[in-house]
């Protein structure tokens, strides 16, 4: 128990996908403009995240990795389908977000129109593949993997809603023409990033 | 005074030679004098105290962790010494033996002055003089005043730095705080990040080798023999709370005879600032109080949980108060009015926050035993998230009150 809620702390804080590894910059930037667009946004990547990453293990260690599909037929063992990695992997994030788009616009027609182009993204969203390269890549069992996908989730979701909180508040603030907009929501984010250094060299 | 700035003033004025200027000469006017203007329109406020007095306030609840920074850096320096450390190979030794105080005695008080103000002062005339400029330069070129959020900023950045800091970063670090903390969101009152820590949190960042260790809270030697020039902080990680009865009493460290950064090793002096910030209201009792309670649960948590491979765990709440920045980033940072939560509930949850994670840090990130000022920055970018939420909260309950 103690070793997954170590795996959850570092996948939200020590490595949040967004603020240390600055992935899934395109609609952190773009979705960041209102709270509650950003809340809605980081809830789907929750969802998202936390459903692709445990699919995507099982999909690694039962069809792709070499040997895995020994289960089959122990004929297949020597098999390595591996190459087939990014393939199968965005083709079960795109099946996912596809199922959030259809019940956001069934059920949350507001928030569907608000996330617009970017909910269509997140099938590319650099942050869901990147979770589920990690998880391959750092050999996560099943369990891990749920709780690193929902972790890093949480974390990238605290990140945009704590920016679009901060950047409503920069409404108040009066910043040099030339800055305004998505510059100083780079510089923002550097700041952060700063701010997030508190938690890096943590060992758990 | 007032005639030779009044003389002086038409050439700022509009259509005068040195228009441009104009800032700098309100500045320095505003700053001798009440403001010439008031406040027009509807909303008049009659109250003496504005953003100048304010400002002013917080320095004056400063001085008494100025004095100890003065007093104390010397006293470490000359204690070490005494103990066997080489001094310096510096100016600031050469200066103290024209003077007359090589002796390098603690006991004596006015040596001990002389010595810490020698390497306090530079940083403090390096920081008004880098930041001070850079500020400046904003308000010329964007046309607002130059006002005394940056005296504030000035005051804290070197009581936060270790004495042996070499000038060039003070330099860096305050033009980093003030042009990328502050400036670019417009200048005080605008910004996010409390400046300060910005400052700092950059140096730490890029120079850990001249910010943190065993080597830089001592403004003397203490290579050459036994003699160790760690953080108290610092050693308790490696012994715990044994480090406590090996022959050094609470009250030191209350008072502030410790080393570590200049103007935050001593309690007592920033207990002065928070009775002044409290009383005067410009600090907030509530994140301070919270604060408080916050650390005092998670370090009862912690001390609980206990640990046989970390011994930070193990040490009590008394000791964590008095040790490091505690103190002084609660008093003096996370009250900074702007970066801070801006409602009082809010308050409530922004101080809390900010008292377990300083512990947390503390405690459980070896890379970074002061976790004071970064759990204050992690805080500074959630503040404006609380207050969201408390809004929201409000909005909502009014909703309901007059639905009924």
């Amino acid at each position: 128990m103690e070793h997954y809620l170590n795996l959850a702390i570092k996948a939200i804080f020590v490595e949040n996908l967004a603020l240390a590894f600055f992935l899934g910059m395109c609609s952190f930037l773009a979705c960041s403009k209102k709270v509650n667009t950003a809340l809605g946004l980081g809830a789907a990547v929750i969802f998202v995240q936390s459903v692709t990453v445990p699919i995507n293990n099982v999909i690694y260690n039962r069809l792709l990795d070499e040997g895995a599909l020994s289960w089959i037929s122990p004929q297949l063992a020597g098999q390595d389908l591996s190459f087939l990695g990014f393939l199968c992997y965005i083709g079960t994030i795109a099946a996912m977000v596809q199922i959030v788009e259809m019940t956001l616009d069934r059920f949350f027609p507001a928030l569907y129109a608000a996330l617009g182009v970017f909910l269509p993204l997140i099938a590319v969203n650099c942050a869901i593949l990147g979770g589920s390269l990690f998880m391959v890549e750092r050999t996560y069992t099943l369990t891990e993997s749920a709780v690193f996908g929902l972790g890093s989730g949480i974390g990238w979701a605290m990140a945009i809603v704590a920016l679009a909180s901060i950047r409503e508040r920069l409404h108040y603030s009066n910043i040099p023409m030339s800055l305004r907009g998505l510059g100083m929501t780079f510089v923002l984010s550097g700041l952060m990033a700063i701010g997030f250094m508190a938690f890096g060299g943590i060992q758990l | 005074m007032r005639a030779i700035l009044d003389s002086l003033g038409e050439h700022f004025e509009p259509g005068g030679r040195l228009e441009r200027l104009y800032p700098l000469y309100e500045a320095a006017d505003t700053f001798l004098y009440t403001p010439g203007s008031s406040t027009r329109g509807a909303s008049h406020v009659r109250d003496g105290l504005d953003v100048k007095r304010m400002m002013v306030t917080v320095v004056v609840a400063l001085l008494p962790c100025v004095a100890m920074a003065m007093y104390n850096t010397g006293y470490q320096a000359n204690l070490a010494i005494s103990m066997g450390a080489n001094p310096l190979d510096t100016w600031q030794t050469a200066t103290l033996g024209y003077l007359g105080y090589a002796a390098f005695d603690p006991a004596d008080i006015a040596g001990c002055l002389l010595h810490g103000a020698l390497y306090y002062l530079p940083v403090l005339l390096v920081t008004f003089a880098v930041g001070g400029n850079c500020e400046a330069l904003f308000s010329i070129v964007r046309k607002h005043e130059i006002n005394e959020g940056f005296l504030v900023t000035g005051m804290l950045f070197p009581l936060v730095l270790p004495p042996t800091i070499p000038l060039w970063q003070v330099a860096l670090g305050i033009a980093f705080g003030v042009i990328v903390g502050k400036e670019i969101f417009g200048g005080t009152g605008m910004n996010i990040f409390n400046p300060a820590l910005m400052s700092r949190a950059f140096l730490f960042f890029a120079y850990p080798a001249q910010i943190s260790g065993d080597r830089v809270w001592i403004a003397a030697d203490t290579s050459v023999d036994g003699t160790s020039g760690a953080t108290w902080l610092a050693q308790a990680a490696v012994d715990g709370p044994a480090t406590f009865s090996a022959g050094v009493t609470w009250m030191d460290a209350f008072l502030g005879l410790v080393p570590g950064s200049m103007g935050e090793t001593s309690t007592l002096a920033c207990l002065i600032g928070a009775a002044v910030l409290v009383l005067t209201g410009i600090g907030s009792w509530r994140v301070m109080v919270s604060g408080v309670v916050g650390s005092y649960l998670m370090v009862q948590l912690l001390n609980a949980v206990g640990s046989t491979t970390n011994p930070l765990l193990n040490v009590p709440f008394e000791w964590h108060v008095v040790l490091g920045g505690w103190a002084f980033g609660l008093v003096f940072m996370a009250t900074d009015p702007v970066s801070s939560a801006h409602t009082n509930a809010g308050r409530y949850v922004y101080g809390f926050l900010i008292g377990v994670l300083a512990i947390l840090i503390r405690v459980i990130n070896p890379a970074f035993p002061e976790g004071m000022m970064l759990a204050i920055l992690f805080m500074n970018m959630f503040a404006s998230l609380i207050d969201h939420f408390v809004v929201q909260a409000n909005v909502k309950r009014r909703k309901a009150r007059y639905a009924a």
